[in-house]
């Protein structure tokens, strides 16, 4: 069980860049993605900052080479974007030469077109190519579509801001059992008016910059973004002479079973996914070298999250940071987008810093690392946390 | 790899199936271009004071994921999987209505919260208190089958002994209207025992709640063993024989051996010539079965089917209700199940008395 899943392929937009080396570019020169909303117009504009991508729709289109007019959601050209780029790196020229299958997770769908055109929608039907796209695997099935996926695997998860975490997880499964020989993974979500609101009246969101395990943090940023990773078997490596860019070494998925909304203040469901972690990989947590904590910045995650990690790891934490002051929370993609920060941690040996820091938290000693580092990786792992008390745990690591 | 097996059932559809001891005895009859499911007594089930508020999705699956655990004789199990097209869909779309209506202002987290589409699974999970493996699936017609697939990998490889396996889909009023609009929802009534006689486009939109106990432990009481399941985004007509061929070659199984096959015929004029396809072709000489006029079709329909396929091995009768064609087989042991949407998001599933 200890063998990891190999990784040929990443690709990533978000609020700091339009692809995986931009992306990495911001990360360690410092250069946040966060601002006030210009793409949706909300009452809430002025009470809240978030992660927004710059292009627009169009502009999107036009890269991707789909018409104006086609109703297609931003959740979906978002993946379309970030999967090209992924499996342009991986080297793959006929998507349906093995058998692969595509993961996606998301939380909205195309629920950025159905909440403009919701009434609209009796009074003309100008927007009726957005009604079905409501569904969340419409954004899945579009994007098979996109990169030319046949008679294949084409699913969606959506376990809230753990599913493209969970995505990855399924996908390595897959292949370790066989049924899949080549697999594209991750998740994407927009940002909306729903996602917007809902936070605003769980009164989790900050009016300003979110600053990860600092005593005074005041909430999350919500960020939008797309982030897909490419998985291969053995067999395509050794076969296409692949370069490997990482492995994915273990993975574990818990429930905290505590509350609909909230983690649990001990992390009882983050400590047992990564204890599971740990077992599939057959590594110890003295074998972490950097952890890409979940750390959204609320006052409960972190405090659950940070719990955990002394638990996990007792007084040996290794170094940690949430790279969610430079992006905001993703929702569903969060655990695809920093799958893919950790691979590229581990090529370049580096770790991220936690932006935004300054009081630690009174409720324990745990201090993130706030600069970037140059430290040889070999394993890093990597948390997120969903609704639904959906706790994941990802290990990247260098060697299979 | 160990074998895979169904323990126990549970559901709540349009038929009166959340009582286990009956199977199909009384049937209800619809006229109409949606159903609805036959509510329970969920005062039984649920605490009256959580239920007010409780998203119906909820409600329904409270009562079936629990049927399925009592069945077996279960109070906990290690993973809980879940297939939903659309979550507690009734809650988003009051959010969504309430965002638009009050311009942005006065709103609940309640809506919000049962919006998320593991809403069902989370609350599963917190009711057994179950810290074991928790996921959820929403991708259309394979929601179900892509929780069958996850869970029988987990059994097979002993990464689980028991896993609460389910599909659920609530009924609700603006996307009806609006997938009437776009044509996929019947715009006239339709009664149940002309569906395959209709000739109108889009189908009768139906709910349910559908779950099942998996373990890779056999039981005397097992109802089946899980041979097989696959999804396909896309199949052509012209490409679906094969497809079905290559995937009961894989399993060492002929058409020859299917005792019966469960076809989705959903009404749609459009797209039931794949199941014509079969049951005049490569299945013209086998058992033939059909459901959604019984459940409606849903993105979880095909919950009901797995239910159906179970109920037949368990009582080794086929409800005449439910039959296609007149061919009666020698034995009813190994069944099919095929389901498609609209021509995409294909499953075939293999189920064998055990």
């Amino acid at each position: 069980m200890c063998k990891g899943v190999a990784i040929t392929g990443i690709g990533a937009i978000s609020a700091i860049g339009n692809n995986a080396q931009e992306n990495y570019d911001a990360l360690v020169s410092g250069k946040i993605g966060i601002s006030t909303i210009s793409k949706i117009n909300t009452v809430h504009k002025d009470d809240i900052m978030v992660g927004e991508i710059e292009m627009t729709n169009d502009q999107l289109k036009e890269k991707l080479g789909i018409a104006k007019g086609d109703a297609i959601s931003r959740t979906a050209l978002l993946a379309m974007f970030a999967a090209d780029e992924a499996i342009l790196q991986a080297g793959i020229t006929d998507i349906n030469d093995y058998e692969t299958g595509l993961i996606s997770g998301t939380t909205v769908g195309g629920m950025d077109q159905s909440e403009k055109y919701y009434f609209e929608y009796f009074e003309s039907e100008e927007n009726w190519g957005h009604i079905n796209g409501l569904h969340a695997g419409d954004s899945t099935q579009k994007l098979a579509a996109h990169i030319g996926l046949i008679e294949s695997f084409a699913s969606t998860i959506s376990t809230a801001c753990s599913s493209a975490a969970n995505a990855i997880m399924l996908g390595a499964r897959m292949i370790k059992s066989g049924q899949l020989d080549r697999v594209i993974v991750g998740g994407t979500d927009s940002l909306c008016k729903f996602t917007i609101n809902g936070f605003k009246t769980l009164m989790i969101q900050s009016d300003t910059y979110n600053t990860p395990f600092d005593d005074n943090r005041k909430g999350l940023n919500l960020g939008e973004a797309a982030a897909y990773l490419v998985l291969e078997s053995d067999e395509i490596i050794k076969k296409n002479k692949r370069t490997v860019l990482g492995y994915v070494k273990g993975y574990g998925n818990a429930n905290d079973a505590f509350h609909q909304t909230a983690s649990s203040d001990n992390g009882d469901g983050a400590v047992l996914a990564m204890e599971k972690a740990f077992k599939v990989s057959g590594l110890k947590p003295s074998d972490i070298d950097y952890v890409n904590a979940h750390g959204t910045a609320t006052p409960n995650n972190d405090l659950s999250e940070g719990r955990a990690l002394l638990r996990t790891f007792g007084d040996k934490v290794p170094e940690f940071s949430s790279t969610k002051a430079f992006t905001g929370h993703t929702l569903a993609v969060a655990g695809g987008l920093e799958a893919v920060y950790s691979v590229l941690a581990l090529q370049n040996n580096i770790i991220y810093p936690n932006l935004n820091f300054k009081t630690p938290m009174k409720e324990f000693s745990l201090l993130p690392q706030t600069t970037v580092k140059k430290k040889e990786l070999r394993n890093v792992l990597s948390n997120s946390f969903g609704f639904g008390g959906n706790c994941s745990t990802l290990i990247f690591s260098k060697e299979a | 790899m160990k074998p895979v097996y169904i323990h126990s059932v549970g559901s709540v559809s349009a038929q009166k199936t959340f009582e286990n001891e009956e199977f199909l005895n009384e049937i209800r009859e619809y006229n109409d271009t949606t159903v609805k499911v036959i509510d329970p007594n969920y005062k039984d089930f649920i605490p009256p004071a959580a239920a007010r508020r409780m998203a119906r999705g909820i409600k329904m699956s409270a009562v079936s994921s629990k049927n399925a655990l009592t069945e077996a004789g279960l109070e906990n199990v290690d993973a809980i999987i879940v297939g939903t097209g659309l979550g507690c869909i009734g809650d988003s779309e009051r959010f969504v209505s309430d965002i638009i209506k009050n311009d942005e202002q006065f709103l609940t987290p309640t809506r919000f919260i049962q919006s998320s589409h593991n809403t069902v699974a989370g609350q599963i999970a917190l009711g057994l208190g179950c810290k074991g493996h928790n996921f959820t699936f929403v991708h259309s017609a394979i929601s179900f089958e892509s929780s069958l697939i996850d869970a029988k990998m987990m059994l097979e490889n002993d990464e689980a002994i028991t896993v609460l396996v389910g599909g659920v889909d609530e009924l609700v009023d603006h996307h009806v209207e609006t997938h009437r609009l776009i044509g996929h929802i019947k715009k006239e009534p339709l009664a149940s025992q002309d569906l395959l006689k209709s000739k109108t486009e889009g189908m009768v939109m139906g709910e349910g709640s559908h779950f099942f106990v998996l373990s890779n432990e056999k039981t005397p009481s097992s109802y089946s063993e899980l041979l097989a399941v696959r999804t396909f985004n896309t199949i052509s007509k012209d490409r679906l024989n094969q497809k079905i061929n290559r995937f009961l070659e894989s399993q060492q199984v002929s058409i020859e051996d299917i005792d019966l096959i469960i076809l989705g015929n959903n009404g749609d004029i459009n797209f039931d010539d794949y199941y014509k396809q079969l049951t005049t072709g490569i299945f013209a000489n086998t058992a033939q079965a059909y459901y959604k006029h019984l459940s409606g079709d849903f993105d979880t329909a095909s919950g009901f089917a797995f239910w159906l396929a179970n109920k037949i091995l368990k009582t080794q009768h086929i409800p005449d209700v439910v039959k296609l064609n007149a061919i009666e087989s020698s034995s009813l042991k190994t069944i099919l199940i095929y389901n498609q949407y609209r021509g995409e998001n294909h499953s075939l599933t293999l189920i064998r008395k055990c």
